[in-house]
């Protein structure tokens, strides 16, 4: 097999539009990859740095909160407290809705998969309700701008975010012999540095030991973190000496950021490490056991390219095994739902200006009757890739009840199923989903049906 | 839809595993038991030092000012030594009717790291540790697994969550209240159209449909269930429409029927802070939900064993922000008519320094998994090579615990 522009748009992209043609060849995949991030400026979501409510102001008002002097700066800074929560919760809601118009709306659909498995990668959780709205920030800086770019920048953009220090309980970790543990008692704490190797770089299989887990926990130490003031280095927090990792020694001067970034550059181009990153890629795009030669085909490329993601991506791209049917991937909770709403031709102005009630009533609640609570997996690992994980009873139960109920609620007339089904499944789409296109009795259950097959589920 | 395909796949009913098995239309196997368990998992690590407060323990005083320790006119008095918690009040006439009572001093073999996540899914394992990442099973699945015969709708895990407890190669019903679906007769066949040559989408949808459908069909017995709660004067005070009190009127509502096994869980017992006012609230929760199961079971209530773990005690003091933080040893509640409660059970350690578990925690006396075990056991006949070999292995039951009645 060779490209297909159906299977491009759902394989690799977010699915088919009837207004948005889908990509005519790999070369088209490719040059709007190395392009300009036309969604990210037409959708905009603050970047980390920029967000707000930030810790620092979320820790100011709680601050004044307590150190209130009487009674009515109390209730002016509880006021004030609350309108910052509510702001959080709104922005929750908004960077939501922005990230399905921005898929909704693309024609480069391809870097919002991408942007959603290297985000799935580098899981992150809110430490608290109060800064959920901080994971799409993280994302939109640490994550969406490398997609495209090197994996080992995207690994030091990760490492130095405060969300994954908080996630993975890094900032609380202290070297055995620094000066901050001699004064606080407190010591090492390997989460991340564990996570690192066995989720993030090599991968569970690779070649590293515990001993190279600790090294790399104690050469990690010196990440910090203050609410109000963000990322930091910490020298006072940072084991002495020099670390080994992998055979290579780090440090051994006077502690420093460079050193951690230079190892992140190591883990990042270790051979291993291509290979896992290169499988798992291939098993979320392609199917659960993809052709080893693709899989080595896009490491070496990777490897040659000196780290590049995109090399990695072309090498898949350009493979015949990518795109072999049949198609055994699943849609994820959130992609199934966007890539409903392009087939039914949602404007995405109409998304993105979504109120918090319709966000939640449309998107964020059957996703997670569906299985999946947006931007809350439960361990580090992710989101499970097994169509099985998916597909249970409830999960379609969910599944099928917003295709039945949804359409109606977003668009004023329901298209003819007959018209729909190829929206939605292409100019040949399986004869039993157009068989069922034709014989439904009313336009919703047509409508319903056709975005509850399987066709329309699997990638 | 045929009427012998709606059979087929109505008996098959809720079956989460890909192959639907090919049963014939006869009336479904009973279950080799009568009696009902069902498992309640409190994730966040439940403060048992507060739940079941040892207020004759000389050191508690000292440790808990704020929590209990300095007197409580709430609390209400269990045996002399231990308290209730205020905020389970509602418990407590089942505790004088010997249908709620607790087990002191108990943890799983996790030691040391204090995670929720790994502290969980050891409980739910139940297996002596996290080796090898092999946790593919929870105990009760491991159960079912030694019954082979049994139809899926056995057990249901219940809710939205995962459950590792009941999850593995035995094919167990999982519902969550929330997924409600209707569909049209005519979608219904067409969906069945579009579904024919994927097994996966096939089964699964058959089976959600055919879920809500008895669930619908079910009607006069959940109207039944209703009227069961609104009779009982102890449901005054349960706000009906919360989750927790949907999860159990749908496991009071199955396990009336051929179910014998649920589990769900309830959260948010992660009290590091304000821990008077967290768990005031999260005591109501258990108590809305256990007076459910009892207002919904009616006379299976009597043979019902509802067991409450959770994955580690917490500090055996109280910290600088009113609350306490991760531990070791704690309390398993438990209630139903099956149960010998209006006890306390349990070997106390004591609280002083020396008492505790590195200097910090209460001291685990026994393995929580042993008093599961017992209760298997006594309800479902299960024996000890059983129990200490494909269930729980490396686990030693020790003796009764005198949980049975």
């Amino acid at each position: 097999m060779t490209f297909d522009p159906v299977m491009a748009e759902i394989r690799f992209g977010v699915g088919l539009s009837p207004d948005r043609a889908p990509p005519g060849s790999v070369d088209d995949m490719l040059t709007a990859l190395a392009g300009p991030d036309r969604m990210a400026r037409a959708w905009p979501i603050a970047r980390f740095a920029a967000a707000e409510p930030s810790f620092a102001s979320i820790r100011a008002a709680a601050l004044a909160v307590r150190d209130a002097p009487d009674a009515e700066a109390e209730a002016r800074a509880m006021a004030h407290r609350d309108q910052l929560r509510e702001n959080g919760r709104e922005m929750y809601a908004a960077n939501l809705a922005t990230e399905v118009a921005r898929t909704v709306d693309t024609t480069d659909g391809m870097r919002e998969r991408l942007t959603r498995f290297w985000a799935d990668h580098f899981t992150v959780r809110a430490v608290s309700g109060a800064v959920r709205h901080l994971v799409s920030p993280y994302i939109e800086e640490a994550i969406r701008p490398h997609v495209t770019g090197r994996f080992a920048d995207m690994l030091r953009a990760v490492i130095v975010s405060p969300m994954m220090l908080l996630y993975l309980d890094q900032h609380l970790s202290l070297g055995p012999n620094s000066e901050a543990a001699r004064k606080q008692g407190r010591g090492l704490n390997e989460n991340l540095a564990r996570e690192l190797l066995e989720l993030h770089t090599l991968g569970v299989g690779g070649a590293y030991t515990q001993t190279d887990v600790r090294e790399l926990a104690e050469l990690l130490t010196g990440l910090g973190w203050s609410a109000r003031r963000g990322f930091r280095f910490r020298p006072n927090s940072a084991e002495p000496g020099a670390e080994t990792v992998l055979g290579v020694d780090y440090g051994g001067g006077a502690p420093s950021l460079d050193d951690i970034l230079d190892a992140m550059e190591g883990l990042a181009l270790h051979p291993d490490t291509a290979r896992h990153l290169a499988r798992k890629l291939a098993v979320h795009f392609i199917a659960p056991d993809p052709d080893p030669m693709l899989v080595e085909t896009m490491a070496a490329r990777y490897l040659a390219a000196d780290g590049d993601l995109l090399a990695m991506v072309e090498g898949m791209l350009l493979h015949p095994a990518a795109w072999s049917p049949p198609a055994r991937n699943v849609k994820l909770p959130f992609d199934y739902i966007a890539s409903g709403l392009r087939a039914l031709a949602v404007p995405p102005e109409v998304v993105a200006g979504a109120s918090l009630q319709q966000v939640r009533h449309v998107v964020q609640f059957p996703m997670r009757v569906m299985g999946q609570t947006w931007q809350a997996p439960t361990g580090p690992d992710g989101w499970p890739e097994a169509a099985e994980e998916w597909i249970t009873p409830q999960g379609m139960a969910g599944r099928i009840s917003w295709a039945m109920q949804a359409p109606e609620r977003l668009v004023d007339a329901l298209p003819d199923p007959r018209d729909f089904v190829h929206h939605a499944l292409g100019p040949e789409p399986p004869e039993p989903v157009a068989f069922a296109a034709r014989a439904a009795e009313t336009r919703s259950d047509g409508v319903g049906v056709i975005l509850a097959s399987a066709a329309f589920h699997r990638r | 839809m045929q009427r012998r395909d709606f059979l087929m796949r109505s008996l098959a009913l809720g079956c989460s595993a890909a192959a639907a098995p090919l049963v014939t239309p006869v009336a479904m196997a009973a279950a080799p038991w009568d009696t009902r368990l069902v498992v309640i998992i409190l994730r966040g690590a439940m403060d048992g030092l507060d739940v079941i407060r040892p207020h004759g323990d000389a050191d508690f005083a000292a440790l808990r000012p704020g929590l209990g320790g300095a007197g409580d006119p709430g609390a209400l008095d269990l045996d002399g030594f231990f308290g209730l918690h205020p905020g389970f009040e509602r418990l407590h006439p089942l505790w004088q009717a010997g249908e709620f009572g607790a087990v002191q001093a108990v943890s799983t073999p996790y030691r040391d790291k204090r995670s929720h996540f790994d502290g969980q899914d050891i409980l739910e394992a139940g297996l002596p540790g996290l080796q090898g990442g092999g946790l593919r099973d929870g105990w009760l699945n491991r159960m079912l697994q030694l019954r082979s015969e049994l139809e899926p709708e056995i057990a249901y895990a219940i809710g939205r969550e995962r459950m590792l407890v009941l999850s593995g190669e035995a094919p167990t019903a999982r519902w969550s209240p929330e997924a409600e679906l209707e569909v049209s007769a005519n979608a219904r066949q067409l969906l069945n159209i579009v579904h024919h040559d994927d097994p996966l989408f096939r089964d699964a949808s058959a089976d959600a449909i055919e879920i809500a459908e008895s669930l619908a069909l079910d009607a006069e017995m959940a109207e039944q269930t209703g009227e069961m709660m609104a009779d009982s004067p102890m449901m005054e005070g349960v706000s009906l429409n919360r989750t927790h009190v949907k999860l159990a009127e749908f496991a009071a509502s199955r396990l009336r029927g051929d179910t014998r096994i649920a589990s769900f869980s309830i959260n948010g017992w992660d009290t590091h802070a304000k821990q008077a006012g967290g768990l005031r609230h999260r005591g109501a929760a258990l108590s809305d939900t256990i007076l459910t199961l009892k207002a919904g079971l009616g006379t299976v209530w009597d043979k019902t064993a509802v067991l409450c773990l959770t994955e580690f005690g917490r500090t055996a003091a109280e910290n600088g922000t009113g609350g306490t933080d991760h531990g070791t040893g704690g309390a398993m509640l438990f209630a139903g008519g099956a149960l010998r409660g209006g006890q306390v059970l349990g070997d106390w350690p004591g609280l002083s320094e020396a008492d505790l578990y590195a200097r910090r925690d209460l001291m685990p006396t026994r393995d929580v998994r042993a008093h599961a075990a017992w209760v298997m056991a006594g309800l479902m006949g299960l024996n000890r090579d059983e129990l200490e070999g494909a269930i729980f292995p490396g686990m030693e039951m020790g003796p009764p615990p005198g949980l049975l009645r």
